[in-house]
């Protein structure tokens, strides 16, 4: 293959510059500041700081909270990614089948990722609201059965509806370009051999979306455990009794409500380490069953 | 008996009509090759067959039965396509197979017909392997015999050869006439090339602009081409066409340099009518200039190998004359170009219908003409 080079290095630095400058405005520096924090104790007021070692991670990880938090990051994590790539996938194979309304649909569909996330938490505060909202129907049935302020498992359920139905719509673009990048000669060769639409779903384009579904899950995941703050500060703030408390809610709490700055750096190491594996895991054990033609 | 009926098809998109008034009979066990250049309508008549593509008008009868309606899986034809559209996350033996695995054949018998099928083609020992995997005459393979194993009453093929280089592609041309032979499936194969058409077909069917130009078999399609068009698509190097005006006080054809070409035969056109006089570089023969039937001049001699294809220049119309022997000739330099009369063909200028040429003696009968 042939490559282009350039001739003087100073070009090569100059392009790589911006780029380069905010990655490390916004990503090394604070990283390296919270790894330096994770170790020492920190005055809250300023004023210099103790070091020391591993304590702020002892006293995270013997921290039943925090475990607690741990438990509700995962579970929030897996059912939202399962709910909203099997979402995308259905409504992405309804318009690849270009059943009436696809083109509007295909556009409608893709809206919500525009969509920043306390917006969405603020939308679902009033669809789950228990007086006034389109969950309160239920109470109407028994009062006081629906209130996602009272009840945990209401409390996880909505936040994980709000965050699905925020990432529907990235999943839901990746389906549909791979469902459309699937030659329609092997669909029809499908046909021919016999296999009816749900059949070719199984045995064809669920094989073949495997490399989508894989970059997806890794995406996904990786999204919930960190991107999901937005729609728990403006949803539930973390309660009912710290039942909605993730992972990242609840370095935002523990550092700046308080004040705790080593503890919360201490979380967000073991919170971008867990993520890390995950996704290393995902790397080495789930991509060994992908096709990629 | 699987013979195949159309009967006044048309296709359209929307307000645009791309096919119309086909009527097609395929006897059963016939290969039959459409051929016709892209754009022709030959896939999609392929294609509204398998039942691919919706019918828009007309019917489409298979053993009897009228298949409009019916999904592809309910038709029993098989197809080949032209990129093979094997499944790539499937084994040889998967793909070959699928259509069992999906008409639910219990496993053992499936294998066994899967290795049979396999063997005929030549791939038994590649039935692990992924298409990846394999050249372009394996994959071809693959097609085929995930074709066979069905044993289908009609055979489609869309242009199966056509990503092959040119040796696989004669070889396989041969493989699939071979096949048919013993398996007895009616056939039809599309393709845009002639050699293809000629060498598989039983009858040919000659398409253009979404109708049929002509059905016949290879032989007399070559002879008696029934329109302009198949006359210039039909044969390589392509018909020899000249323009000229019919005399029949003269008895013959006026080229444009006012050169009579005599027609000893009667014809049915009238007195002062355009017509395109067609003959074959195959079928003339390079003479001395003033003693042929008129004189060109020589742009260029292409070396064929077994002969030589002379590009000349009639009035600055080109003219080809494939001839045997080496003329030594320069370029410029004057020749005469002999034709006998079975060498011509007459064309409607207008229509550009085949004008027929009654082999008949002048010598008895006055030329009629005729309205």
């Amino acid at each position: 293959m042939r490559r282009a080079h350039f001739k003087t290095s100073w070009i090569v630095a100059a392009l790589l510059a911006p780029q380069l400058l905010v990655i490390f405005v916004f990503f090394y520096w604070p990283s390296a500041q919270a790894l330096y924090w994770a170790f020492t104790l920190e005055q809250p007021w300023g004023g210099g700081n103790t070091w020391v070692g591993f304590e702020n991670f002892r006293n995270v990880l013997s921290d039943p909270y925090y475990w607690s938090s741990v438990r509700v990051s995962v579970i929030f994590a897996l059912a939202t990614t399962a709910l909203a790539m099997g979402m995308a996938l259905t409504l992405a194979l309804f318009v690849d089948r270009q059943l009436a309304g696809y083109r509007a649909f295909r556009v409608a569909l893709i809206w919500p990722y525009a969509v920043a996330a306390p917006a969405v938490g603020l939308a679902f505060q009033f669809v789950f609201n228990p007086g006034a909202g389109i969950f309160s129907y239920i109470n109407t049935i028994s009062p006081g059965l629906w209130d996602p302020s009272r009840y945990p498992a209401q409390a996880v359920l909505a936040i994980i509806i709000a965050g699905a139905w925020k990432q529907v719509a990235y999943s839901f673009v990746f389906f549909l370009a791979a469902l459309q990048s699937i030659p329609r000669s092997l669909t029809e060769a499908a046909a021919m051999d016999g296999a009816r639409p749900l059949r070719r779903m199984l045995d064809l384009q669920l094989p073949l979306l495997t490399p989508t579904i894989f970059f997806l899950i890794v995406i996904n995941i990786t999204d919930s455990f960190t991107d999901s703050f937005g729609i728990v500060d403006t949803l539930t703030g973390g309660g009912p009794f710290r039942a909605t408390d993730l992972m990242v809610y609840k370095i935002y709490s523990d550092g700046f409500r308080g004040f705790d700055y080593s503890g919360a750096a201490a979380q967000s190491i073991i919170l971008m380490l867990l993520v890390i594996a995950l996704t290393f895991v995902q790397f080495r054990y789930v991509e060994r069953r992908v096709h990629y033609s | 008996m699987a013979e195949i009926r159309i009967r006044n098809l048309a296709k359209t998109y929307g307000k645009t009509t791309i096919m119309q008034g086909i009527d097609l009979q395929i006897a059963h066990g016939e290969f039959v090759v459409i051929l016709g250049p892209s754009g022709c309508g030959k896939s999609s008549l392929l294609r509204m067959i398998a039942g691919l593509e919706e019918i828009s008008e007309g019917l489409v009868e298979i053993g009897g039965t009228v298949v409009n309606a019916l999904e592809p899986r309910e038709r029993g034809c098989a197809m080949v396509f032209q990129n093979y559209a094997l499944y790539p996350h499937m084994t040889v033996a998967e793909n070959i197979g699928y259509a069992l695995k999906v008409a639910r054949i219990p496993k053992a018998e499936r294998m066994a017909r899967i290795r049979a099928t396999a063997e005929s083609v030549g791939l038994g020992d590649f039935l692990d392997r992924r298409p990846g995997q394999l050249s372009g005459g394996q994959r071809q393979r693959v097609a085929m015999a995930r074709a066979i194993i069905r044993e289908p009453k009609v055979f489609l093929f869309d242009e199966p050869l056509s990503n092959l280089d040119a040796k696989l592609r004669l070889q396989m041309r041969q493989e699939i006439r071979k096949i048919h032979n013993r398996i007895g499936a009616t056939s039809v194969f599309v393709t845009h090339d002639q050699h293809e058409g000629m060498t598989l077909a039983d009858r040919l069917v000659v398409m253009n602009k979404g109708t049929i130009e002509q059905i016949g078999t290879p032989a007399e399609i070559y002879e008696r081409p029934q329109s302009l068009y198949v006359a210039g698509f039909i044969g390589s190097p392509p018909m020899n066409i000249l323009p000229g005006q019919v005399s029949t006080a003269r008895r013959g054809v006026l080229l444009e340099d006012g050169t009579l070409l005599p027609i000893l035969s009667q014809l049915d056109a009238g007195d002062g009518a355009m017509v395109h006089v067609g003959f074959r570089p195959e079928q003339a023969e390079l003479v001395e200039p003033g003693r042929g039937a008129f004189d060109a001049r020589l742009d260029m001699i292409e070396e064929m190998g077994a002969a030589r294809l002379c590009h000349l220049l009639f009035e600055d119309i080109p003219v080809s004359v494939l001839t045997e022997g080496r003329p030594a000739l320069a370029t410029g330099a004057p020749v005469g170009i002999r034709l006998t009369q079975e060498a011509l063909h007459l064309f409607d200028a207008n229509s550009g219908h085949r004008i027929e040429l009654r082999r008949i003696d002048t010598r008895l009968v006055e030329m009629q003409p005729s309205a």
